[in-house]
């Protein structure tokens, strides 16, 4: 199903938790909101690649 | 001249009072180096959360690209345009426009080949490939890709997100947090509604039931609630 070894999905973690992080830094300044939004941004951008995987997936069955 | 640390500079976000002081300064320190403009402005926490993660994932991409993703070159066939959100990070980047200038001075202008007598500083630190670069030709670019495959690839992305990065946390710098996203605004609202309209009177007898959705329907449209309607 995946044409790379699934090993290379580890390469995303470091990346989001940064993101997650700068995001909700810049956000807020207490750090209890800090990282209430970072999770969110987290939550968030993993739901939406998640939906890019879901619908490319599909299309890469169908074609 | 305006005084660095005039009273608008001084502004309250989620209960914390800070002093901007010199915007200018701390923007231009937070280029330099990830959070130091935050360190300057007393936001040591946030200081160093930035520089924790900005650098640790611009040299966990550095690291995993075998050192040579970051570089500044734009000449036919290798226009390094990632180089430019690389240069967000600040100092950290800046190496590499000494490698390219030194390049530049072993370079023929007439070939646009590199002299054999060529060595990069700092024993290839940040360096740029030789020149000419060619699609399909076994150059240095070409052993790059070949030894390190997606590490190449990834160590690029790691490096150019950290840039990217640190150009949010340079605006926060300057001007204080972005204000909350409009979403996060709304469902805050939503959840006091839900929770204004859950303590209306527990006790109120059946008669009064049948009034808490419309209640709670006004709550949400952020009217005052428990007033009767007119």
């Amino acid at each position: 199903m995946l044409s790379i070894s699934p090993t290379y999905l580890l390469y995303y973690l470091p990346l989001l938790v940064a993101i997650s992080i700068v995001y909700g830094g810049t956000r807020h300044e207490d750090m209890g909101a800090i990282l209430r939004q970072a999770l969110h941004t987290a939550y968030w951008v993993t739901g939406f690649m998640g939906i890019i995987f879901l619908i490319l997936m599909v299309i890469g069955w169908w074609v | 001249m305006a005084n660095p640390s005039s009273a608008t500079n001084r502004i309250e976000v989620d209960g914390h009072q800070f002093d901007l002081g010199n915007r200018s300064l701390a923007a231009l320190l937070a280029w330099l180096v990830p959070g130091a403009g935050h360190y300057y402005q007393g936001r040591k926490s946030k200081a160093a959360m930035f520089f924790i993660a900005i650098l640790t994932t611009y040299f966990v991409g550095f690291a995993i690209g075998g050192g040579h993703v970051v570089y500044a070159s734009w000449v036919p066939n290798d226009k390094r345009w990632n180089y430019i959100c690389q240069l967000g990070v600040g100092v950290a980047a800046l190496p590499a426009l000494v490698q390219t200038n030194r390049l530049r001075g072993f370079t023929d202008e007439r070939t646009g080949q590199t002299r054999a007598s060529y060595e990069p500083l700092w024993g290839g630190f940040m360096a740029p490939p030789r020149r000419p670069v060619f699609e399909d030709n076994p150059d240095d670019v070409a052993a790059w890709y070949a030894r390190l495959g997606a590490g190449y690839e990834m160590g690029t992305w790691y490096t150019m997100i950290a840039g990217l990065l640190n150009i949010l946390v340079i605006y926060d710098a300057y001007s204080g947090p972005l204000s909350t996203p409009i979403s996060g605004r709304r469902r805050d609202e939503e959840e006091e509604a839900s929770e204004e309209a859950d303590e209306e009177p527990a006790a109120a007898d059946d008669s009064s039931a049948a009034n808490t959705a419309p209640q709670a329907a006004a709550a949400k449209a952020g009217k005052p609630v428990g007033q009767p309607a007119s």
